[in-house]
């Protein structure tokens, strides 16, 4: 899928042409440069890396370095890999003229992190459900979490407590409202992953 | 931050309305769509509080309609937001009345002001 690197900016509402408020995520989106193309002959698959966002030289190591000079550009601080675009060559600047409006478009970010959470954040699990009656501190335990004897061990996969959030996710189909070309804005409908200056990938 | 109010600017259009807060008494003319015909309605009644900030900001107004309160809340960008005509500029002293909503009868009452200055 082509797709561009972008910046998460904030979310914001604005009003459809029936006069309807819509929640919308603004993104800042390229221009990213070409660092590198990938052919069926030398890599085995074709592909491309777009590069996005700016990195001091003397925090680039020497290797990348390399890299972005055959691309003939400043240092990148985020590199992505996409498939599906058509004829591009090294150092091409890609922006967000790539898509139209109204075109319906995936995004995918890391999640915000909440650190390590129980079953009833994290699951959605309804808890013990009364806090008298005899309850003591198992308010928001997950119950039970299988049989005994067999198959005496415990399913692969149980929902439990554990780390929740900071992890990629796609939101998918989400639409796009407005694309100010000028200023490299992207306008999406409804909420996107991650957090405010994070970056995230669109999916065409 | 700086990005999304030139987005607000862009994008969304804020008509001028005049200045009014917490207490003060309005009308305000919304347009209704009943199937392809437009008409304009007026709603009076005492602004509880304005919350939010630019463009997504938006204003609760109560008024009492019989026996029953009612409370609409308006995006301060609404493009069905035709005017708003302050009738009482009301002296309260909090930004957001509400213990109005607790008030009925004769201590459901908010005094003018005095001197108000636009």
């Amino acid at each position: 899928m082509p797709g561009i690197i972008g910046r998460k900016v904030g979310m914001t509402s604005i009003y459809s042409a029936e006069g309807k408020a819509m929640p919308c995520t603004v993104i800042e989106a390229g221009p990213c440069v070409v660092t590198q193309v990938k052919t069926q002959d030398r890599d085995g698959y074709e592909a491309i890396q777009l590069g996005f966002g700016d990195r001091k030289e003397k925090n680039t190591p020497n290797a990348l370095k390399g890299h972005f000079k055959k691309a003939n550009t400043t240092p990148k601080s985020k590199l992505v890999e996409f498939k599906g675009f058509g004829n591009v060559n090294l150092g091409d600047l890609v922006n967000v003229d790539i898509f139209e409006e109204g075109e319906y478009v995936s995004i995918a970010g890391t999640s915000k992190g909440k650190g390590f959470q129980g079953v009833v954040k994290r699951h959605g699990f309804a808890g013990v459900g009364q806090a008298t009656h005899g309850q003591h501190n198992r308010l928001r335990a997950p119950g039970s979490i299988g049989a005994c004897s067999y198959p005496a061990r415990v399913f692969k996969g149980m929902r439990m407590g554990g780390q929740m959030g900071n992890k990629r996710v796609v939101a998918e189909n989400l639409e796009i409202l407005k694309i100010l070309g000028d200023k490299n804005l992207l306008v999406v409908k409804g909420s996107i992953p991650g957090s405010k200056g994070s970056t995230v990938t669109i999916l065409k | 931050m700086d990005i999304i109010k030139e987005i607000q600017n862009e994008l969304v259009e804020t008509k001028n309305f005049p200045k009014f807060g917490a207490g003060d008494t309005v009308i305000v003319s919304y347009k209704i769509k009943e199937g392809n015909k437009e008409r304009i309605q007026q709603y009076q009644g005492v602004v509880l509080q304005r919350r939010g900030s630019g463009t997504t900001e938006t204003f609760t107004v109560r008024k009492m309609s019989g026996n029953v309160g009612v409370e609409r809340i308006f995006p301060i960008s609404s493009p069905f937001l035709d005017e708003i005509v302050v009738t009482k500029k009301g002296r309260v002293r909090r930004a957001r009345i509400f213990y109005f909503r607790e008030r009925t009868g004769k201590a459901a009452r908010i005094k003018e002001k005095r001197r108000f200055t636009n």
